[in-house]
């Protein structure tokens, strides 16, 4: 009897322990979020800091943006038509089906985990390495908070530049879509946008660019807050680059989810 | 010159996490002084530099810095102190995105109105005082020697003109002789500018250059509970003449007998 009871009280110590550290966790992202706003709203960051991070994670994105857009929408096509092959009359159904799904779904989700793949874990990686090299106290010694320095400028570029990439591998997506549609399946143009846009409208790019900036916060506040804390040198760095990258992966698809419900009750509310 | 300390140290305790690396310190740095501290390795020497500008937090007692605790101030206020530091940090710490004029006109940028013209003689000036031709400025970190960054990392301590200057083991990782140039730099900052300096060592060749007073720390492993973790507090002829073993151990640069044990 002793044992159980002792192992139900293991139990519970771990379980309880798992859900402060979570907690506690969590509350540091918040607290680091809620930091990062602050400096954001009260001291403006100089352009020398904005540039070489709107370049970085902006312009030196489109091209592997552009080029995954393009083939999702392709690939989206040529999975998509063998099965609208299978029902009569709903050849023209292809358009709403691949420009739909690009536009709400995988447009801002795509550009989101390319960022994140390629920005998210870079700035965990040149954080943590400013971390572990001392380079975050020397900026505390020299009098600049290093969240309004470091944090601001990637904040900002992360949340205004991504819109601009959503739009971009949106348009990308719906090109290479239409292109397999109508020039390698033979759909008829006319009928492909015609019904494309009856079913696809502005709410979905519009909510689509929300969901995106949503993302783009996210992906800023995890990998900053990664590479401020990482700790043990070069393997401290890796780790905190991985953590990134994964982190914000999953914060992607879950606050893609809690999004599309909640447009979705919108919508119903608005127009249900 | 002030009797009253300008940094004073009050039963300070410093523990991470579980480990406790400073224990009950009381200290008092005079104005115009050069304290080394010296100790072997992990006995809480960076730490208490880090405490000393504010940059941790100890976790029992208090800092005064010019008699007021960094902790109790504003933010902005906090920033405004800690420009009265130069803070010389062991690997230099320099900004490796910024070149060596950007790494030094940083807090000049960040904290003064000054025209870029007189930014850049300013930074002229202090690289020529920490004796670098000015063909290093546009160089980026990585270009340079470990002695060179270390320099650069002085001239950038230097360039608000601090009252008290912080050097973390300013000759590790350098050859002898460059080891000699920066200890030189260091007395001759302390001539010129008077300032106060507190210099984190294991380089009794620093201790004997440059210091006016020495401390000495002990890991609190090798330690009674009971005991004091300052071993040592004195100037350089008591120093020498220091009769505990593992003071003068440890200015030999000699192993203890349990060095190897176990």
């Amino acid at each position: 009897m002793a044992s159980v009871a002792q192992r139900q009280d293991g139990i519970i110590t771990s379980l309880g322990g798992a859900v402060l550290e979570f907690v506690e966790a969590w509350g540091d992202v918040a607290s680091f979020a809620g930091s990062a706003l602050w400096w954001m709203f009260t001291s403006r960051p100089s352009r020398g800091t904005l540039t070489p991070n709107f370049y970085q994670i902006g312009v030196r994105s489109v091209p592997v943006i552009g080029i995954t857009g393009l083939f999702i929408g392709m690939v989206l096509a040529v999975q998509s038509y063998a099965d609208f092959m299978k029902l009569p009359g709903m050849r023209g159904w292809l358009g709403v089906a691949v420009n739909g799904s690009v536009i709400r779904e995988l447009g801002p989700v795509l550009a989101a985990t390319m960022l994140a793949g390629r920005i998210g874990s870079a700035i965990a990686a040149e954080l943590g390495t400013m971390r572990v090299t001392e380079q975050i106290d020397a900026l505390i010694c020299l009098g600049a908070n290093p969240i309004r320095y470091l944090v601001v400028p990637r904040f900002l570029a992360c949340v205004l530049l991504i819109p601009l990439l959503t739009i971009l591998a949106d348009f990308m997506g719906v090109m290479g879509g239409a292109f397999i549609a109508t020039q390698y399946f033979g759909i008829e143009p006319y009928e492909y946008w015609t019904r494309s846009q009856q079913e696809v409208g502005l709410w979905d790019i519009g909510t689509g660019i929300f969901k995106s900036m949503v993302f783009g916060a996210a992906i800023a506040v995890i990998s900053c807050h990664r590479g401020f804390n990482s700790s043990g040198g070069a393997e401290g760095v890796g780790r905190a680059a991985t953590d990134a990258f994964v982190l914000s992966f999953v914060a992607i698809l879950v606050l893609d989810f809690f999004l599309a419900m909640f447009f979705n009750s919108v919508y119903a509310r608005l127009w249900g | 010159m002030s009797s009253e300390p300008l940094v004073r140290l009050e039963n300070v305790g410093m523990r991470f996490g579980g480990q406790q690396v400073l224990r009950d310190i009381n200290l008092n740095i005079h104005r115009g002084q050069t304290l080394a501290v010296i100790g072997e390795s992990g006995c809480g020497k960076t730490v208490l530099l880090k405490l000393i500008i504010g940059l941790l937090r100890p976790t029992s007692g208090r800092v005064l810095f010019d008699g007021r605790s960094l902790f109790e101030l504003s933010e902005a206020e906090l920033t405004r102190q800690r420009l009265r530091f130069g803070f010389v940090f062991q690997m230099a710490a320099l900004f490796d995105s910024l070149s060596v004029f950007d790494n030094i006109a940083f807090p000049l940028r960040e904290h003064t109105q000054r025209s870029e013209a007189e930014i850049a003689a300013e930074v002229r000036q202090r690289l020529q005082e920490v004796g670098l031709s000015p063909m290093v400025e546009s160089k980026k970190p990585a270009e340079l020697s470990g002695g060179m960054r270390k320099r650069v990392g002085l001239a950038r301590a230097l360039v608000m003109n601090p009252e008290i200057i912080l050097y973390d083991e300013p000759t590790t990782g350098l050859d002898p002789v460059m080891s000699d140039v920066i200890n030189e730099l260091i007395l001759q900052t302390h001539k010129r500018r008077g300032v106060t300096s507190v210099v984190v060592t294991h380089d009794m060749r620093t201790v004997e250059k440059t210091a006016h007073r020495v401390v000495m720390l002990s890991p609190l492993s090798s330690l009674k509970p009971d005991e004091p973790q300052i071993l040592f507090d004195g100037d350089l002829a008591s120093l020498r003449a220091c009769t505990d073993e593992r003071v003068s151990r440890f200015v030999r640069g000699e192993a203890g007998p349990l060095a190897f044990a176990g």
